[in-house]
């Protein structure tokens, strides 16, 4: 079974908040359940988005990185 | 039985409970900007946008040199006596005519953070500002230091709430985190 990404954001380069913001915005379009994935360049985003993960219940799915770019998947907490 | 297997599972049991119950995060966050500085009303935007971000109940009650960032960037003069336009005069508001509290070397210094920002893609305080009520931030003007000052609401940008005084933040500030930048 393959993993379904409901929707990809790409945040490289961009600097603290602009991932976290921009994510949460995202998040709040998808439906319970459903995954996001996010790239990011920032190595702060990496506690960030744990952080961000863990205080608004939504699940951290899975966190990676190639190079200097992380990846972070996200699923959208059931209510 | 003896006394330690009495004590020792409930209260270990009734410390679970407590931790799986309690919310451990506070879910408000209120910001006293007092500072109207680059360098401090910067972060009370990244932190108020976060906040939100994070679905924090946000808001950012401006006071004294707070204020001036919130007044329109068009706006030169504000202030109805000498001693308030004076004041305007010498502290020009607006969120792209802000000024660092150390090293501003007469507008050099903003100049060259304004760069660097844009260089790391970090975002100024003006589109923070934008994103700020977008993400639905309480932005509440003081009044008593509109009055002191000679701001008038019209001076300020749009998408502030009712200009409040010192019980409203106050009651606001209840049960939150409070930050005083």
């Amino acid at each position: 079974m393959s993993i379904t990404i409901a929707k990809s954001l790409d945040l490289k380069g961009l600097s603290c908040p602009l991932p976290i913001i921009k994510t949460a915005k995202a998040m709040k379009e998808l439906a319970p359940g459903e995954l996001l994935e996010a790239f990011a360049t920032d190595p702060g985003s990496v506690p960030d988005f744990k952080a961000w993960a863990k205080s608004t219940g939504n699940p951290f799915v899975e966190s990676s990185q190639e190079g200097a770019v992380f990846h972070f998947v996200l699923k959208k907490k059931e209510i | 039985m003896s006394i330690h297997t009495i004590e020792k599972p409930p209260v270990e049991e009734a410390m679970r409970t407590i931790a799986e119950t309690k919310p451990e995060v506070t879910e408000k966050l209120v910001i006293f900007a007092w500072s109207g500085e680059l360098d401090k009303i910067w972060p009370t935007l990244i932190l108020a946008t976060t906040g939100a971000a994070m679905g924090k109940e946000t808001t950012i009650f401006f006071t004294f040199w707070g204020l001036f960032p919130l007044v329109k960037n068009e706006v030169r003069l504000t202030g109805e006596n000498w001693m308030q336009m004076m004041l305007s005069t010498m502290n020009r508001g607006g969120d792209e005519h802000l000024k660092l509290s150390k090293m501003n070397f007469a507008g050099v210094g903003p100049a060259m953070m304004n760069h660097l920002a844009k260089e790391h893609k970090v975002a100024s305080p003006h589109e923070l500002m934008e994103m700020a009520k977008e993400l639905g931030v309480h932005m509440i003007p003081c009044q008593m230091t509109m009055d002191l000052l000679g701001l008038k609401r019209e001076d300020l940008i749009d998408g502030l709430e009712e200009p409040a005084g010192a019980t409203k933040a106050l009651a606001d500030a209840q049960g939150a985190i409070t930050l005083f930048i």
